[in-house]
């Protein structure tokens, strides 16, 4: 590690954005859209029609080999072991001392192999957390593998060769391929219809409309391998594409052409924020850190507290009893609190807003915050420091938006 | 269409269209698209003394706050009640139906006012 910040990486997918005119913003060290015209035109697209979001920022690992299962029950904070292939899940990176090293959605892609997405800014704290726990993990079968397991350790470099997984031995593979692809999501009412009907779009697993929420089937574009998992983030149904960095650019091209008629509009990070601020989805850096716990984030059930052994299985046993709880807030007016406002409860602070703003669905101002449990209680009247002036706020459950299923 | 050569410009992103002694006082362009969509106003009310260089009023979008700098000093004779009711019009008429106050200039000009070239070199 050097002193010298790296320059921001660029998406596959840059050249896109620059010649529809995005205006960029650095996040998690890549350069990425923040919006492409009004970001408020863009979070209304999604809710009522579609929005394509280029994520290619977020981190792939790719976990494979005959104790894959095992190993990321051990790594993860749910039981991953359990999933059946097709499946996805929600799950934690934890440190020993069971706070949270990041959030990541799990996709089994086969008996012995996973897919994991973590967030862009904390790529090489999971590949380090990886790592770590491959040292601590002891399962009896690695023994005899002797250094092949060594080896296989390492988190490689994305043209290093997954080793074929030989039934009985330990051997373990956990891969980088962030650089390989590219990441769209695809959100909104709309996005079955648009992304059936995208020219070069073929699904050669389970259909789409078989497809369940928390699922993914394969599919090809161009010839090349597309993986459409029906997930998200913004509260919204829809999908998230894997796509060969190749192939990245055509697709984009295609679903927005395809999509243009039902109302899709490309959509950049700002609109992702007050989607899933509205949802209720955590963010890592605002509701998630390695000093938050996940039950202290309402994630308590992500967690397999039964499991025999995981990373941060002994934190948790020992967290504090009274540490701040992570609540919604909302507001009337259109002032909102912003993250890092103070939140008071008659003239004592009780806590600290995390995420913040003016619900461009709901109308009126919504904030999540962490605060003391004698005020989280639903129906609580608390006020909120919005830069001097007290704004009144109301402690509600969470999510602050739902679609309709 | 705004006359922009016209116009004076501050460093904090406000532009001044001078009429005699009233200034009419809004933000750029430039400040409108990197806040984002305006959704709240704040503004100075009407009557109320304001000093070239001091906070005078906010403008929120739905991803930050921006402080809203008086460019002179002087005295507010008028608040663009469109804006505070529509706050999207900054973004959509940032040199036109976005302006935010009027101002009745009290003494000098401040000296650091920028021409359009000066502030297009400032923004480049």
């Amino acid at each position: 590690m050097t002193g010298t910040p790296a320059p921001p990486r660029t998406s596959p997918l840059h050249d896109r954005h620059e010649a529809l005119g995005a205006s960029f913003t650095d996040f998690g060290g890549w350069n990425m859209p923040v919006r492409y015209t009004s970001d408020l035109a863009e979070h209304h697209a999604v809710r009522q029609a579609a929005g394509l979001f280029d994520i290619s920022h977020m981190a792939e690992f790719d976990v494979e080999g005959p104790r894959a299962a095992a190993f990321l029950d051990y790594v993860l904070a749910g039981r991953l072991s359990t999933m059946k292939i097709g499946k996805a899940k929600y799950s934690l990176v934890l440190a020993e001392s069971g706070g949270i090293v990041d959030d990541v959605i799990v996709y089994r892609t086969g008996e012995q192999s996973f897919l994991v997405i973590s967030n862009a800014g904390n790529r090489d704290a999971v590949a380090a957390a990886f790592e770590t726990a491959r040292a601590t993990w002891a399962p009896a079968s690695d023994a005899s593998t002797g250094s092949a397991t060594a080896a296989a350790a390492e988190v490689a470099e994305p043209t290093t060769e997954v080793p074929e997984p030989v039934e009985g031995t330990g051997t373990l593979a956990v891969t980088d391929v962030t650089d390989s692809s590219a990441l769209i999501a695809l959100q909104g009412p709309e996005a079955r219809g648009i992304l059936s009907s995208t020219p070069g779009v073929e699904i050669t697993g389970t259909p789409l409309d078989e497809l369940a929420y928390y699922a993914w089937t394969a599919g090809t574009f161009d010839g090349a391998p597309l993986f459409v998992a029906r997930t998200g983030y913004t509260g919204e149904d829809g999908y998230e594409l894997l796509i060969p960095t190749a192939q990245a650019g055509a697709l984009w091209d295609a679903a927005l052409a395809a999509g243009a008629e039902r109302g899709l509009v490309p959509c950049g990070l700002a609109a992702r924020d007050t989607l899933r601020l509205e949802a209720g989805m955590p963010l890592y850096g605002h509701e998630l850190s390695r000093d938050i716990v996940p039950a202290q984030a309402g994630l308590g059930r992500v967690v397999a507290v039964d499991k025999e052994a995981f990373v941060g299985k002994d934190g948790l046993a020992s967290g504090p009893a009274d540490a701040p709880v992570l609540v919604g807030l909302v507001s009337e007016g259109r002032r909102a609190g912003r993250a890092g406002y103070a939140v008071l409860h008659g003239d004592d602070v009780v806590g600290e807003i995390t995420s913040g703003a003016l619900s461009p669905t709901l109308g009126h101002p919504v904030a999540m915050a962490f605060v003391a449990p004698v005020a989280s209680a639903i129906g609580t009247e608390l006020t909120i420091d919005v830069r001097g002036t007290r704004i009144p706020a109301t402690v509600t459950a969470l999510p602050f938006y739902r679609r309709n299923a | 269409m705004t006359d922009l050569t016209a116009l004076s410009y501050t460093s904090e992103h406000e532009w001044i269209a001078l009429d005699g002694d009233i200034a009419t006082v809004g933000i750029t362009d430039f400040a409108a698209d990197k806040l984002g969509d305006v959704v709240f106003v704040e503004l100075p009310g009407a009557d109320s003394a304001v000093t070239a260089g001091d906070v005078c009023g906010e403008i929120e979008s739905t991803k930050s706050v921006g402080e809203l700098y008086a460019p002179i000093t002087g005295t507010v004779v008028e608040v663009n009640d469109a804006v505070v009711d529509d706050p999207s019009l900054v973004n959509a008429e940032p040199f036109a139906g976005g302006w935010l106050i009027k101002i009745r200039v009290e003494g000098d000009l401040p000296g650091d006012l920028l021409d359009r070239a000066a502030y297009e070199d400032l923004t480049a």
